[in-house]
């Protein structure tokens, strides 16, 4: 019994943890939180672009202007990497979210279907984000 | 007397996680549907500028659908952070600040999204 005991692995350490190979479907899963908790972290950043850009001619203004000349002392080039990584997350978080609903109602859940929906939700997020990306640094 | 133990054991009606998981599930629904509203008002109805994107907000309906959505929106994000601080953060203490903190965050976005919504 002794010699079972000290076998034992225990709980398991983060160090461990990373040594798996993630699959795709725990890919989308660890963006579908992470995502989410940044949607959740700059919460006040996106009621305060709702915010400016709604209320008056003069706050839109300022909404406009805080993506080229920035706001206070945050540059214009930082809102703007702030804001793609805000368009990614909803992307990614609102597919994801999609996928999920999708597997509850149609019980989609083999490995190979969780596959193929994962590579679905990763590009699609992906290419969608490239696409209002180019049109938030003006490339259209 | 209710079986509470074993195989036989009841699992309806003491909250195992189901309103959490269907909650979850309906506002971020709605959430989508707000989405798809708001997309098709964009998209339809020539250039977008100061005037329509406001023009938008404020039709009462379009008030009251938002209002609706970010209280969704505050929902949503406390059962999923609330996941979070469930699975990283052991400590009973460090867990009710941080749950404490979430639900002051959340709730007090809400209430500045509720005046930037009614005050146009």
């Amino acid at each position: 019994m002794p010699e079972m005991s000290r076998q034992r692995p225990g709980t398991m350490r983060l160090v461990d943890a990373v040594k798996y190979r993630l699959p795709l479907a725990g890919v989308v899963s660890i963006l579908h939180r992470a995502s989410g908790a940044l949607l959740f972290g700059l919460l006040p950043l996106i009621i305060w672009l709702f915010d400016m850009s709604v209320t008056s001619e003069i706050s839109y203004d300022v909404f406009r202007s805080a993506f080229t000349a920035g706001i206070g002392f945050v540059p214009g080039g930082l809102v703007k990497v702030i804001a793609l990584a805000l368009i990614w997350a909803f992307l990614h978080h609102f597919i994801a979210g999609v996928r999920h609903l999708w597997m509850d109602a149609t019980h989609s859940v083999t490995k190979e279907a969780g596959r193929i929906s994962a590579v679905v939700t990763l590009a699609s997020s992906v290419v969608l984000t490239v696409i209002l990306g180019a049109k938030l640094y003006g490339a259209f | 007397m209710t079986v509470n133990y074993g195989s036989r054991r009841v699992v309806v009606g003491a909250h195992y996680g189901m309103r959490d998981w269907l909650s979850q599930r309906i506002t971020a629904v709605l959430m989508a549907l707000f989405t798809l509203v708001l997309l098709a008002q964009l998209i339809f109805g020539g250039p977008l500028g100061y005037d329509r994107w406001a023009a938008i907000f404020s039709a009462q309906w379009m008030k009251v659908l938002t209002f609706v959505v970010f209280i969704a929106l505050g929902w949503h994000a406390w059962v999923g952070v609330r996941d979070i601080w469930m699975d990283y953060v052991k400590p009973a203490a460090l867990r009710l600040v941080l749950q404490v903190a979430t639900i002051v965050w959340l709730v007090g976005c809400m209430g500045w999204a509720v005046q930037v919504l009614w005050r146009l």
